[in-house]
């Protein structure tokens, strides 16, 4: 047997460190700087900005109820999927690719598909007509329909990244022995207390990081918003874009950046404390 | 067959159709060209679809150079991300070292956080530096974004090939980077390679990070939201084909790896 340097795996793991310093740790210092930053000096003149700004609360009042709504939303769509996929036979495979495609596609193409869908002339209105509800093209993405406009943000979110969780879920359902839920059956549980009590505890791992993957990128939300909306309906990281680009004031973007990052590693400790995995249950 | 089935049968198609409807839609919108946009009521059936209007859509000044942007970009955050991930991941799997935990630690640290809204501080060092508005500093923030996860793949990749394999190797006398090229690697290959099409796929689909460092070589998707507000409809939807269509195929070609990709997100 070679003999191995106990270096060596430190030198194996050397680059990807480096280049995450750089690229994760560093920028993450310089955005906290740069919030904090207002003409060379330490201040907190950037928050006191954004907080005054005329789209800061409904940026945040949309941001989280687009959270709130949309990861329940996708965790019980998926979690419906993936025990729908355990029970298949015939077709598995076509069924699980097509049920995966959204996996690969981008909110702004999401957000794009969804524009034609849902615009004034649009597939969903031309089907309301024939059905008789409406009588011409109706919008329902301007800022005179908030609503509706924030409801078709929401359909196309759960188009989009439901794929995600149900992923994560399937292959956490792979996990569980299958010896589990035939000894509760021999004792009589029904497939829904089986369900409840054998399946759902022990796929505790996968939800909580299907939660936590899935609640931070959706504090990311940005380009579905923006294809179906433009800024009809202003949410914290389009905010941050358009200080950034529009107003080119990098210290009011880095405080909303501060903002979404804040809130992110929140959730994240949220779902680590409310689903409290522990490794003698790990199936 | 039961109510039952017929209840499940029918919702499985359902599901089916709530994920394919839409894609054919974007299809035709983006091959119905401007007569098929504005029309009204709506035909589902592809009458007015030809390639033509993808073609048009191509040849507008910009498109061809922003789909170049982004296969490059997406080119180099696949390399870069393997060839930085896989070391690291071959590491966890075969070391117990000090600080792992730690490494580990950072690692998952970065799915804590929305990552891509780093690009905000790192365009003023790009600026600086020379990177900003070029395909290489596009994939760099986007390999921060695929990194994580190739390593943690790549750890799982390489703790499903025995480790007796590489001893038996070093017994017949290979070296130890020797073991590792000719018996450990062609095994984990496959899987590589599917790590390499996620990381394609995660860079070619990102917008925000890519609208702040590029002007003007921008990626088809900073390019497409960029002149978003000022692009007549049937344009929008002839670029998200050309976004969805790479992503459907791709999807595709790693659906056998898809699920012990993610199923490492557990642990």
């Amino acid at each position: 047997m070679p003999a191995r340097s106990p270096y060596l795996p430190y030198l194996l793991i050397a680059p990807s460190i480096l280049f995450l310093a750089v690229f994760f740790l560093w920028p993450f210092a310089q955005t906290v700087v740069m919030a904090f930053t207002v003409d060379g000096q330490t201040s907190t003149g950037n928050f006191a900005r954004m907080a005054a700004d005329l789209n800061f609360w409904p940026a945040m009042g949309n941001t989280f109820a687009l959270v709130i709504v949309v990861v329940p939303l996708q965790v019980a769509l998926a979690l419906t999927m993936a025990v729908m996929i355990q029970k298949m036979t015939t077709g598995r495979d076509i069924v699980l690719w097509i049920w995966t495609i959204p996996l690969g596609i981008s909110d702004l193409a999401a957000g794009l598909a969804w524009l034609a869908i849902l615009s004034n002339n649009g597939y969903f209105n031309t089907v309301l007509f024939h059905l008789g509800i409406i009588s011409g093209p109706t919008g329902w993405l301007s800022y005179e329909t908030p609503l509706t406009l924030f409801f078709a943000v929401v359909v196309a979110e759960v188009w989009r990244a439901t794929a995600l969780v149900f992923v994560i879920l399937v292959a956490g359902l792979q996990l569980i022995p299958k010896e589990y839920a035939e000894a509760a059956e021999v004792f009589g549980a029904s497939p829904w207390q089986r369900f409840r009590h054998v399946t759902l505890p022990l796929l505790k791992p996968s939800l909580q990081s299907a939660l936590i993957l899935r609640t931070v990128l959706a504090f990311e939300v940005f380009a579905v918003a923006y294809a179906l909306g433009g800024r009809n309906i202003p949410i914290l990281v389009g905010e941050a874009y358009t200080w950034m680009n529009a107003n080119q004031n990098t210290g009011v973007a880095a405080a909303y950046a501060g903002v979404v990052l804040l809130v992110s590693l929140a959730s994240t400790i949220v779902w680590l404390r409310v689903i409290r995995v522990r490794r003698e249950h790990l199936p | 067959m039961t109510a039952r089935r017929v209840l499940y049968v029918s919702g499985v198609l359902v599901l089916c159709a709530w994920v394919l409807v839409p894609i054919y839609l974007i299809a035709l919108g983006g091959l119905g060209g401007r007569l098929g946009v504005f029309r009204w009521p709506k035909e589902f059936l592809p009458t007015g679809a030809s390639v033509d209007a993808m073609l048009t859509f191509l040849q507008i000044e910009g498109v061809w150079n922003a789909a170049k942007n982004s296969v490059i970009a997406a080119g180099l955050t696949m390399v870069f991300s393997v060839v930085l991930g896989a070391p690291a991941g071959y590491a966890l799997a075969r070391f117990a070292f000090r600080g792992q935990d730690a490494y580990r630690l950072l690692v998952l640290l970065t799915r804590a956080f929305p990552l891509a809204i780093l690009a905000l501080p790192l365009t003023v060092t790009f600026i600086r530096v020379g990177l900003y508005d070029t395909p290489l500093g596009v994939a760099l923030v986007h390999t921060a974004l695929a990194l994580p996860f190739a390593v943690l793949v790549s750890a799982s990749l390489f703790m499903g090939i025995p480790r007796e394999y590489e001893e038996a190797a070093w017994v017949f006398g290979c070296s130890g980077p020797g073991a590792f090229l000719r018996i450990v690697l062609p095994l984990a290959l496959p899987g590589l390679a599917a790590t390499c099409i996620f990381a394609f796929v995660i860079s070619w689909n990102e917008v925000f990070a890519a609208s702040l460092l590029t002007v003007r070589e921008r990626t088809l998707t900073a390019y497409l939201l960029a002149v978003l507000a000022e692009s007549p409809p049937h344009f929008r939807y002839a670029g998200g084909l050309l976004l969805v269509v790479p992503s459907v195929v791709f999807i595709f070609a790693v659906r056998k790896y898809l699920f012990s990709l993610w199923g490492i997100t557990n642990r």
